[in-house]
């Protein structure tokens, strides 16, 4: 027996307190793990796939749906700018690299995104097996596709128009899968990338020409989705997008700005549901200090009868901080691997709906403090009831009996 | 094994007790008697260092109580004195055995179940080890409550009117169960009571009133 063992025992001597008491703190532990893990690898990972684009130069429109669009591929785009925007925006001084895409279709709601060598060069993508595309029609996968669809080298797949995955199939123009990319942890792992020609080709063959003219004048319409522009000086921020903006069929957006104002308008619910888990943690805390206030009625002989024993004022104030400091531990605790499992079941369901992952296996350094605060909960909640413990009259008590 | 002398007690304005001299040697029984209010209980509270008397020296082997500190007291209250009280307050939600253990625990003496386990035996129940207090019939819990008492060998046994609310054989058998256990432990043994029952037998006894 020591105080631990003691102080649990009364705990258990009162199930339903206790259990009330672990149940309010472990929901509060668990919501604010949960926003902790969420907000947090959603943020790194925004950042990590948005990493060295500076610029996104698109067709107009909302210039968070062109973000959303060309970096993150969550939303459709704003639509499509000439090919002879992106000569010129190559060409200018202030741009050291813009990598255009070509978007539009997707495969099992993975989007096939048409881009030069140099997208995946972006990201650092490692091939897994197979090459690079280097013909019309040749595709790669990214390493969740591939892992989701069960498709490899060699596979050919027919893409469908839209980025729902409910289109029309563009079956009379299939792919052939040539490469399977290696895990990035990017945007890149649910992506399907071919060559800009292959979208221009699945799509020209879609309006069917009927000869040469047609074709050439079809070739002289082709259009890109997006521009991913990184600058070549700090200069170029303050000028570029001003520049762009004002011609008339182009828009630029900047991602740490759109993401910033994400974040801002997330913000405010991320920021409502901590404040309920804190009110969480504080009604958890009031519901162990009514516990142990109400029960001392009851242990008044108990304390005084540890007395008589050879108890002293300091034990028995020791024995109901420990009931306190117990039951916010392991309210924690609970709380803690409640919210880690919500977000493993989050990160299930998320990557079934193929959007951004979660992992419930992560941690972080902020949770460390979470445990200081139930612990700092737990310590003021039981100070009263350990005081008044403290103050027991034993001989008074004794001779009520 | 204890001196009195010059011994009183106030609750507030209300004398408590009073006791000019008292001696008792070791392994001697003693019966305090006297009338409910005469102040029994506070000489017993007296003596087991759980008051500070408004005056007077209070002298336990050896040891003036007054000049132990707080803790210092606690800690010898449990080593030297083991106490049965009327209302037993055995801890309801633990086991006897872990009634026991508390016992040896808060003593800070060894947690020592060979030695439960034989305690509980020579008050016969040892088998209601496991057993909560409520599971146990008076009698039984009256035996637990001595063995919590001795468990840990006091010098000094005292009983707080252990036989009110029990039948003559009852009573009789608690005072037998006392008398045995104190002379097993080497223990001076100090029953309060108004019960005229228990005066059989003892030829010491303390009148106050």
């Amino acid at each position: 027996m020591n105080l631990a063992s003691l102080s649990a025992s009364y705990l258990r001597a009162r199930p339903l307190n206790t259990a009330l008491s672990l149940i309010l703190l472990a929901l509060g532990v668990a919501t604010i793990v949960l926003l902790i893990l969420v907000v947090g690898q959603a943020e790194e990972r925004m950042k990590r796939d948005a990493r060295g684009i500076d610029l996104v130069v698109g067709a107009k429109g909302s210039p968070m749906q062109l973000i959303l669009s060309g970096i993150y591929h969550l939303d459709a785009p704003t639509g499509n700018i000439p090919l002879s925007s992106v000569g010129l925006l190559a060409k200018n001084r202030m741009v050291k690299r813009a990598i255009p895409l070509a978007l539009g279709d997707s495969w099992k709601g993975y989007r096939i995104v048409g881009a030069p060598r140099e997208y995946p060069e972006h990201y650092g993508a490692k091939l897994q097996s197979g090459r690079l595309h280097d013909k019309p029609m040749e595709a790669v996968l990214g390493a969740e596709v591939a892992a989701r669809t069960g498709a490899g080298v060699g596979g050919t797949f027919a893409g469908a128009h839209g980025i729902g995955g409910e289109g029309k199939e563009h079956a009379d123009a299939p792919y052939t899968v040539v490469g399977v990319l290696e895990k990035t942890s990017s945007v890149l792992d649910r992506l399907v990338l071919t060559s800009i020609e292959s979208v221009w080709q699945v799509h020209e063959e879609h309006q069917g020409p009927e000869d040469d003219a047609d074709r050439k004048a079809l070739e002289e319409a082709r259009e890109v989705t997006v521009l991913l522009v990184q600058y070549a000086s700090p200069l170029a921020a303050a000028m570029l997008p001003r520049q762009i903006n004002s011609q008339s069929e182009l828009q630029a957006a900047s991602p740490a700005y759109e993401t910033a104002r994400l974040f801002r308008i997330v913000g405010v619910g991320v920021e409502a549901l901590r404040a309920f888990a804190l009110v969480l943690i504080l009604a958890a805390g009031l519901s162990v200090f009514i516990a142990l206030y109400t029960a001392l009625e009851e242990r008044r002989y108990d304390l005084a009868v540890m007395r008589t024993l050879g108890a002293s004022r300091g034990k028995l104030f020791g024995l109901l901080m420990t009931e306190g400091v117990v039951l916010s531990l392991l309210g924690a605790a609970i709380g803690l691997g409640l919210g880690h499992a919500l977000a493993s079941a989050l990160g299930a369901w998320l990557e079934a709906e193929q959007h951004y992952p979660v992992s419930g296996l992560e941690w972080r350094a902020e949770e460390l403090w979470l445990v200081v605060v139930a612990l700092g909960v737990g310590v003021l909640a039981a100070l009263l009831p350990a005081w008044r413990a403290y103050r027991t009259e034993v001989s008074r008590t004794l001779a009520q009996a | 094994m204890i001196a009195v002398r010059g011994l009183a007690h106030r609750y507030g304005q209300q004398q408590a007790l009073h006791l000019s001299e008292w001696k008792v040697a070791q392994g001697e029984r003693w019966l305090v008697l006297g009338p409910s209010g005469c102040g029994k209980t506070t000489l017993l509270h007296a003596l087991a260092g759980l008051i500070r008397p408004s005056e007077g020296r209070v002298e336990i082997a050896g040891q003036d109580l007054s000049s132990l500190s707080g803790s210092m007291l606690d800690r010898w209250r449990g080593a030297t004195i083991g106490i049965v009280l009327q209302a037993l307050h055995l801890v309801k939600h633990l086991s006897v055995r872990d009634n026991l253990r508390l016992a040896q625990y808060l003593a800070h003496a060894p947690q020592d179940d060979a030695r439960i386990a034989d305690t509980l035996g020579a008050l016969g129940v040892a088998e209601k080890s496991a057993r909560r207090p409520s599971e146990l019939s008076q009698g039984e819990q009256q035996r637990v409550a001595i063995a919590r008492a001795v468990v840990n060998r006091p010098k000094l046994l005292l009983a707080d009117e252990p036989t009110a609310n029990l039948d003559d054989a009852a009573a009789a058998q608690v005072i037998d169960l006392l008398s045995e256990q104190a002379a097993r432990h080497g223990a001076t043994l100090v029953i309060a009571t108004h019960d005229s029952r228990v005066k059989m037998n003892f030829e010491k006894t303390l009148n106050l009133s």
